[in-house]
C-alpha cells in the first residue's frame, strides 16, 4: 500500500505559549486507508484534523499528502489548496443551498454538463437519488450526513476527514449509517482520516487505529491489536472493560491473584497485566483451591451473561456464553482462555 | 499593547484591517482632541471652568432629568409589560404594538406635540376650548423624553417576562410564597438584568438628549454644551462641558456593568419550559385597561392628532422645501445606515468567531461611540477635523461618517445574532471546497446573513434620520434635515410649519418599526 499522508512530529500549541495540544504526533496513512485516530474528548485528535485541513498551523513537525509537503517550519498550504474534504460534526451544510447545489459547490473547475453528471453520480453513490431538490433543513439526519458525505467525496479530494461523523446522529441510525457510509468509501477508495472518542466507532470504521491521549499516540494498529493486545493501561482502559491484575512475571507465565496465568510476551517481576471479560470464564471452585472467590452478580443479557465475582477483596468481570449456569453467591474459579496482556509500566 | 500589535500583525486582510483602523481612529481621536482642546486652557481657568456653581446646577439637572424619566418610564413599562405577557388582557397585541410605535416618534416631536397641545394657543384650546397651562421646564422635558424612550424598557422587560421560566414559579408557589412574594422574591429579581439594559438606554437618551431639553428650556449639561458653542463660542469651556457629560456617562456605563457583573440568570434544568400561566385581573380589569388606554393615547394618540391638526392649518406651497429636506435627511441617512452596517460586520464577525482581549476592546469602543453623548460627540469631531482635515469641516462626507460611526453599534447587535445561525464550520467546509477565505465568507456565510444586515442598515437609517444634534453641528452650510426643521420651526412656536417635517418623519419611522417587527417576528432560518 502506498503511503498518502503522513505526519511528522506535528506539534501545536493553543495559545501559542501554552503547553503543547499535540506533541510530536506521527502516523502514515496508506493509500485507500481508513484510519482513526480514538481518544478521549480535549485529547488533541479534532486539533490534529484541523492540523491536517489546513485550518490551523502546527508550531512544528510536518505535513506531507501524496509526497508532497503541505505544512513545515516554512511552507503552509492554505486549507482550499490542499484537496482535502473534511466532513464536519455538525455537517456544515450550506442551508441557503439545496441537496445537489450543496454537492456540486466544491466542482469549481468542471463544466455545466460535467458538474451536473458528478453530482448525480455522487448523490446516486450516497443513495439520496430523489432528494436533489430539498434544503438541509428538509432532510433527516442520516440523510444531512450523506449529502455533506457526497458534497465531500464530488470533487475527488486525495483524502477525505471526518470530524466525530456519527456523533449527531441517534443510536439506531448511527450503526446503519456507519457500515453503509464506510462502503461508499470504501467503493470511492477514498483514503480516510476520522477522529471520534467512541471506542466501537473506531473499531468498527476503521482498517487501523491510532489511540491518543494528551496530544500523543499511545498506539497505532489494527482494531484488534489495540484491542486484544493494548500497550498501556490507557489504551487498555479506553478500548473496554478490562480485569486488571498486580502480578509477578516469570518469563511466559505469572502469578496473579486468580492463579498462575500464561503471558502473551516474555516479563519479569512484578507487573501489570489486563485480561479481557470475554477472555476469562468461570469453573466450580476445587474443594481447598486457593484461589476461589464467589459471585457477586449475575446480569442476563440474552446472547451472554456478565458475572461479577468478588476475589481477595477485588472485583473481576467475566463474559461468559449464555449456558452459564452459576447464580450469585456460588463459588467460582476465574480462568483465562487466553494468555493475559502485559501492559508497559512506564505510561502512568 | 504588544498584545494588539502582535494581534495586529496576523496575517489579516485589508478589508478587516480598514474598517477596524477607522472605527478605532474615528472614534478614539476626536476624544483625545477633546482632551487637548479644554487642557489648552491654564491650570486656573481650567480650575474656575470645571468647579463653577453652574456646573453643579447642571450636574443636578441632568441627574434629576435622568432620575425623572427612569422613575416614570419605569411606571408605564413594568404594568405595561407584565398586562402584555402575563394577564388575559384582551387586545395584546395591539397593546403591544403601542408599547413600541414611540419609537417612531423622537423626543423633540414628544416635545413639540406637547408644547403645540397645551397652552392658550394650544389644540386643547383652540379644539375644546380646555386651556391648561403650557407645559414646559422639568415637568414637560420628563414627560417628553419619557414617551419617547419607555418602549426601550417595556421591550426590554417584555422579553425578559416571556422568557421566564413558570416552573420557578410554580415551586415559590409550591413552598408556600403568596402572589407578593412571588412577585418580589422570584419575578422581580430575575428582570433586573433586563430593566438594567433598558435603564442604561434611557439613561444614555437623556444624557446626550438636545432636541427636548432645548425646546423645554430645561439647562443641563447638553443644552448648555450647545447655547455654550451656538453662542459665545468658548469652545475651552464647551470641550470642558462635553468632558464632564462624557465623564457622566462613563460612570452610568460602568454603573450597569457592575449591577450586571456576575449575574447569570437562566434555567438551569433540561427539558422544555412550560407555557406561561396567565392571570385574571377581575376587579383590577377596568383600571388595567383605562392605564393601557391612556398611555397609548399619551404616547401615540395625541402626538398623531396634534400633528395631523397642524398640518392641515399650514399652508400649502411649502411642499418644495419639505422635498428638499426629505431629500436632504435621505442623502445623509442612507449612505451612512450602509457605512455603519459594513463596519460593524467585521466587528461583529470578529467578536463571535476570534473572541480575544483585543475583540472585546474594539467592540467596546464601538459602544463607546454610540454612548457619547451626540453633541459631545459632534464637538469632538469638529475640533479633529478643524485642526487635521480642515477640508473635511462641514461637508456631507464628514456627517455620513460621524453617524457611521456614532451609530454603528445599533448594527453590531442583529449581525452578531445572525452570525450565531451560521456555524464556522461552513465556511471551512467552503475552504475544504476550494474557496479563499473572502470567497468562503461571500458564499457561504454572507447569504445566512442579510438578514441581519438588512435589520442593522434599517436600524442605523431610523435612527440617523431622527438625530438631531450631530446634525446641528456638523451640517454643510445650509444643508435642512426633516429634524432641523421640526425644531427650528417648534424653538419659534411655528407649530404649522414643523407639523408636515414632523409628520414625515413619524411616518417614515412608523415604516421602519413596523418592518422590523415584522422581520424580528420570523423565525431566521427556513
Amino acid at each position: 500500500m502506498r503511503e498518502l499522508l503522513s505526519v511528522n512530529d506535528l506539534t501545536k500549541r493553543l495559545p501559542a505559549t501554552g503547553p503543547p495540544v499535540v506533541s510530536a504526533l506521527t502516523f502514515s496513512v496508506g493509500e485507500g486507508e481508513i484510519f482513526a485516530l480514538l481518544g478521549p474528548s480535549g485529547c488533541g485528535k479534532t486539533t490534529s484534523l484541523r492540523l491536517i485541513a489546513g485550518f490551523e498551523r502546527p508550531n512544528a513537525g510536518a505535513i506531507r499528502i501524496g509526497g508532497q509537503c503541505m505544512a513545515d517550519a516554512t511552507t503552509h498550504v492554505p486549507a482550499e489548496k490542499r484537496g482535502v474534504g473534511v466532513v464536519f460534526q455538525d455537517f456544515a451544510l450550506f442551508p441557503h443551498l439545496n441537496a445537489a447545489e450543496n454537492v456540486g459547490f466544491g466542482l469549481l473547475s468542471l463544466s455545466r454538463a460535467e458538474r451536473k453528471r458528478r453530482i448525480e453520480e455522487t448523490i446516486r453513490l450516497v443513495g439520496l437519488a430523489g432528494f436533489e431538490e430539498r434544503k438541509p433543513h428538509e432532510l433527516s439526519g442520516g440523510q444531512q450526513q450523506r449529502v455533506a458525505i457526497a458534497r465531500t467525496l464530488a470533487p475527488k479530494p486525495d483524502l477525505i476527514l471526518l470530524d466525530e461523523p456519527f456523533s449527531n446522529l441517534d443510536a439506531l441510525l448511527r450503526q446503519t449509517t456507519r457500515q453503509e457510509i464506510r462502503d461508499v468509501l470504501k467503493e470511492a477508495g477514498t483514503t480516510t482520516v476520522m477522529v471520534t472518542h467512541d471506542q466501537e466507532e473506531a473499531l468498527s470504521f476503521a482498517d487501523r487505529v491510532g489511540v491518543m491521549r494528551n496530544g500523543r499516540i499511545e498506539q497505532i494498529g489494527t482494531p484488534e491489536e489495540v484491542y486484544y493486545r493494548p500497550r498501556t493501561l490507557f489504551v487498555a482502559q479506553f478500548l473496554g472493560r478490562t480485569n486488571l491484575l498486580l502480578s509477578d512475571a516469570d518469563g511466559m507465565e505469572a502469578d496473579t491473584p486468580v492463579g498462575r496465568v500464561a503471558l502473551n510476551r516474555k516479563a519479569q517481576g512484578p507487573v501489570l497485566l489486563s485480561l479481557r471479560p470475554e477472555h476469562l470464564t468461570l469453573k466450580e471452585a476445587t474443594p481447598g483451591g486457593t484461589c476461589a472467590g464467589s459471585v457477586l452478580a449475575r446480569a442476563f443479557k440474552g446472547h451472554d451473561i456478565t458475572f461479577t465475582v468478588l476475589l481477595d477483596g477485588s472485583e473481576y468481570l467475566v463474559h461468559t456464553h449464555n449456558g452459564m449456569p452459576f447464580q450469585p453467591g456460588d463459588s467460582v474459579e476465574l480462568e483465562p482462555i487466553e494468555p493475559a496482556v502485559v501492559l508497559e509500566t512506564s505510561a502512568g | 499593547m504588544t498584545r494588539v500589535l502582535a494581534y495586529l500583525r496576523r496575517p489579516w486582510s485589508w478589508y478587516v484591517l480598514a474598517p477596524i483602523l477607522l472605527v478605532g481612529v474615528g472614534v478614539i481621536v476626536p476624544v483625545i482632541y477633546l482632551v487637548l482642546r479644554a487642557f489648552e486652557a491654564d491650570a486656573n481657568t481650567l480650575g474656575d471652568l470645571v468647579f463653577r456653581t453652574r456646573n453643579l446646577h447642571l450636574f443636578v439637572n441632568t441627574l434629576l432629568l435622568a432620575a425623572g424619566v427612569l422613575a416614570l418610564g419605569s411606571a408605564i413599562a413594568f404594568p405595561m409589560a407584565w398586562l402584555t405577557t402575563r394577564t388575559h388582557t384582551r387586545f395584546r397585541r395591539v397593546f403591544t404594538l403601542f408599547g413600541v410605535l414611540p419609537l417612531a416618534i423622537p423626543g423633540y416631536i414628544m416635545a413639540y406635540v406637547l408644547l403645540a397641545t397645551t397652552g392658550s394657543y394650544g389644540t386643547l384650546a383652540r379644539l375644546f376650548g380646555i386651556e391648561i397651562p403650557r407645559i414646559g421646564g422639568y415637568a414637560g422635558a420628563v414627560l417628553a423624553l419619557t414617551l419617547a424612550t419607555f418602549p426601550y424598557l417595556f421591550l426590554n422587560l417584555r422579553t425578559a417576562l416571556l422568557g421566564l421560566d413558570p416552573a420557578l414559579e410554580e415551586t415559590a408557589r409550591s413552598l408556600g410564597s403568596g402572589t407578593r412574594r412571588v412577585l418580589l422574591r422570584v419575578i422581580a429579581p430575575q428582570l433586573r438584568p433586563a430593566f438594567s439594559a433598558g435603564a442604561l438606554l434611557v439613561g444614555l437618551h437623556v444624557l446626550g438628549d438636545f432636541g427636548v431639553v432645548s425646546l423645554m428650556r430645561f439647562e443641563t449639561f447638553s443644552y448648555a454644551l450647545y447655547l455654550q458653542y451656538a453662542a459665545s463660542y468658548d469652545r475651552v469651556y464647551a470641550a470642558c462641558l462635553a468632558l464632564m457629560l462624557l465623564a457622566l456617562t462613563g460612570i452610568a456605563l460602568l454603573l450597569e456593568a457592575r449591577l450586571l457583573r456576575g449575574l447569570l440568570l437562566h434555567r438551569t434544568g433540561s427539558g422544555p419550559p412550560r407555557r406561561i400561566r396567565r392571570t385574571s385581573l377581575g376587579a383590577w380589569k377596568g383600571p388595567a385597561y383605562l392605564f393601557l388606554l391612556g398611555t397609548a393615547t399619551l404616547s401615540v394618540g395625541i402626538p398623531a392628532t396634534t400633528v395631523a391638526y397642524w398640518m392641515f392649518r399650514t399652508e400649502p406651497g411649502s411642499l418644495a422645501d419639505l422635498a428638499q429636506a426629505l431629500w436632504a435627511s435621505l442623502s445623509a441617512s442612507a449612505p451612512a445606515a450602509l457605512l455603519a452596517t459594513a463596519l460593524a460586520l467585521p466587528i461583529a464577525y470578529l467578536g463571535v468567531r476570534s473572541p480575544s482581549r483585543p475583540v472585546r476592546a474594539l467592540e467596546r469602543v464601538a459602544w463607546f461611540g454610540y454612548a457619547t453623548p451626540p453633541l459631545a460627540f459632534a464637538l469632538a469631531l469638529i475640533f479633529f477635523s478643524l485642526r487635521s482635515i480642515p477640508w473635511a469641516y462641514q461637508t456631507l462626507g464628514l456627517l455620513i461618517v460621524a453617524y457611521g460611526l456614532h451609530f454603528m453599534a445599533e448594527a453590531v447587535g442583529p449581525i452578531r445574532s445572525a452570525l450565531y445561525q451560521a456555524p464556522p464550520s461552513m465556511e471551512e467546509a467552503a475552504r475544504t471546497l476550494g474557496r479563499s477565505p473572502l470567497r468562503a465568507f461571500l458564499e457561504a456565510t454572507f447569504p445566512l446573513l442579510r438578514r441581519g444586515l438588512l435589520v442593522g442598515v434599517a436600524f442605523v437609517f431610523l435612527s440617523a434620520m431622527k438625530e438631531l444634534p450631530i446634525t446641528f453641528l456638523l451640517s454643510p452650510i445650509g444643508f435642512q434635515t426633516l429634524a432641523v426643521n421640526v425644531w427650528g420651526h417648534t424653538n419659534e412656536a411655528l407649530f404649522g410649519a414643523a407639523a408636515p417635517y414632523a409628520l414625515t418623519i413619524m411616518l417614515i419611522s412608523s415604516l421602519f418599526v413596523g418592518l422590523l417587527l415584522m422581520q424580528s417576528g420570523r423565525p431566521m432560518r427556513s
